[in-house]
């Protein structure tokens, strides 16, 4: 019985291979589920020219570290890292096998697990064991309810681990065996052509470097109600920011969201207007000294990660602040 | 060009959620209902591409009786015709929801097939990319445009931390389209007229074929998790908690 922890490297400034750090959570979560169910962890990572990284995880307490090398994984596309992932999987036999919940695994897991006649658990925040069987935690209704989750039938079961799940840093010394694997694979077997990799401009508002930032959610309701948070950041000299639904309305610029998809901000003050704290907005600003949050439902979870809370209408309650904020200029 | 768009009716987005008596999904009379936020984006990109290149858009819904609405909006806003998979989903792993949407697809034979990202409520995420290899096609997530281009299609990909990627590939696809593709339209007073003559044709899981499987996955219990409430909560009224926040961001906090 066996826990394999897929692990994810892109290309990094020079084009060679570097780790998307949510790798090593996975790891951890592996190493740790397979110590809590008496079984081995090993660990596979996908690519062209990854030896280098698979041989950094030669000094962990892992069964194997299998580097899965084809010149067609060298760009990555859904169908050359399902079809690969899936003939390691065949081979292997691992009873649970593990991702990060990145995009790129949202983007091939599902087609994977499917191709095996499986669904994957995404997106798992934690996990427990039950007399023997691993019990999996996830969020629904963007955090308001959870629920657990068991895997029926044979494995191989598959899950992916939200960002920031397990911490990164329990890794267990040891030697681990590495192993190259080389699928079968053939470019009609491709049907997509990635081309280059590109960053938009424009992204640079002063957010990043903005010591207090006023964030504007859902609550806001209507494009012609955004003054009233403008307002406020005036008064604060704060850089008004977004999350996502926001600025996919045209309500402010893309430039301006915070969360996975957009800015990562750490002010010292982070005033969150209106939004109720989906994970996705959460890992954009957590590391903000001071938080603060303003929300009609007490259940939000943006509470959670709030230092300072006022529940009620944001229709009523900022404009007040605002004027609060003046009087003491 | 055909297109096919699967949407979902979810829960509305304010909406307080109990748990029913069996303990595994949300007591489900007495909410409101609306059109899944990512849907309706792809729905939009939909109507947008029969609008460029011409063609038909069909929109696709499985849910019980209440997500006829939810079709009659997408026929309001221009949708062609639209396909209702009658059937109870609840807590329906993807794999099994999937199943379902692809033996409709299979009736219509279309050069693309559009989803949301996820669901807002279960928030698998993978129901466009399950369908995807249930229907051999080729496909791409989180996709903010898409071109023509050859007899392929051209699509911009969101990527992490910032970057994009264009990727091409031949027809027919699956593309998971990403929230804010373009701006959503409100249905006409005129659409909502021609919606009425628009047709809807009904479906069940007899109808199409689909026998339920043994699920892979299966839930124990839902619940409301226990917050660890950080937070220190700040009562009052509007102008007392502002000057009562003020006073602490000043003095406790001193971050002003």
């Amino acid at each position: 019985m066996s826990v394999l922890a897929v692990l994810e490297q892109r290309p990094g400034p020079h084009g060679r291979p570097e780790w998307n750090r949510m790798s090593f959570e996975t790891l951890a979560a592996a190493s740790q589920i397979a110590a809590e169910l008496g079984a081995t962890a090993s660990a596979a990572v996908a690519g062209r020219g990854i030896e280098t990284l698979a041989r950094e995880l030669a000094g962990r307490r892992l069964r194997a570290v299998y580097a899965v090398e084809h010149d067609l994984l060298r760009e990555y596309t859904a169908d050359g890292y399902s079809a690969a992932l899936r003939q390691l999987i065949e081979r292997v036999a691992p009873r649970f096998v593990l991702f990060p919940h990145s995009y790129q695994v949202r983007d091939f897991l599902p087609k994977l697990a499917a191709s095996m006649g499986r669904v994957a658990v995404s997106d798992a925040v934690s996990h427990r064991i039950d007399r023997g069987q691993v019990v999996l935690v996830r969020q629904l209704f963007q955090g308001k309810l959870y629920v657990d989750v068991r895997f029926a039938g044979d494995a191989p079961h598959f899950a992916s681990l939200q960002a920031g799940a397990y911490r990164a840093d329990r890794a267990e010394e040891g030697q681990a065996p590495v192993e190259s694997f080389v699928p079968r694979l053939a470019p009609g077997d491709i049907r997509t052509r990635p081309l280059e990799r590109f960053r938009e401009g424009a992204r640079d508002v002063g957010l990043a470097a903005a010591g207090i930032v006023v964030s504007v959610g859902r609550g806001i309701r209507e494009a012609e109600n955004i003054p009233l948070v403008e307002d406020l950041a005036r008064a604060l000299g704060a850089e008004l920011a977004a999350s996502r639904p926001i600025c996919d309305a045209g309500w402010l610029p893309i430039a301006r969201q915070v969360g996975s998809s957009g800015q990562t901000v750490a002010p010292k003050l982070y005033v969150a207007v209106g939004i109720s704290g989906a994970i996705q907005h959460l890992v954009g600003m957590k590391e903000s000294h001071t938080v603060v949050a303003i929300n009609k439902d007490p259940n939000a979870p943006i509470f959670e990660v709030a230092d300072y809370g006022i529940v009620g209408d944001l229709f009523e309650v900022v404009p007040e602040l605002t004027a609060a904020i003046e009087k003491i200029k | 060009m055909k297109i096919v768009v699967a949407i979902k009716q979810v829960p509305a987005r304010d909406s307080q959620l109990r748990i029913d008596g069996t303990g595994k999904w949300i007591e489900e009379a007495d909410l409101a209902y609306e059109v899944n936020e990512p849907d309706a984006y792809a729905l939009e990109a939909a109507l947008r591409l029969k609008e460029r290149y011409g063609g038909e858009a069909i929109a696709l819904s499985a849910g019980p009786a209440r997500a006829a609405q939810i079709l009659r909006e997408a026929l309001a806003k221009g949708a062609d015709r639209a396909i209702h998979i009658e059937e109870d989903m609840g807590a329906l792993d993807p794999l099994a929801g999937a199943r379902l949407l692809a033996a409709a697809v299979r009736t219509e034979a279309p050069d693309l097939v559009l989803t949301g990202l996820q669901s807002d409520d279960l928030g698998y995420g993978q129901t466009g990319v399950i369908l995807a290899e249930l229907l051999g096609l080729a496909h791409a997530t989180i996709v903010m445009q898409v071109e023509v281009r050859d007899g392929g299609i051209r699509v911009k990909r969101e990527l992490e931390n910032g970057w994009f990627r264009h990727v091409e590939m031949p027809l027919p696809a699956l593309l998971a389209i990403q929230s804010g593709f373009g701006t959503l339209r409100y249905a006409t007073l005129m659409g909502i007229k021609k919606a009425r003559t628009k047709e809807i044709r009904r479906l069940t899981a007899a109808d199409l074929g689909v026998a339920a499987e043994s699920p892979t996955v299966t839930l124990d219990r839902a619940y409301v998790p226990e917050r660890g409430k950080r937070a220190q909560m700040i009562a009052g009224g509007p102008r007392e908690a502002a000057r009562r926040l003020v006073e602490k961001l000043r003095f406790e906090a001193r971050v002003l």
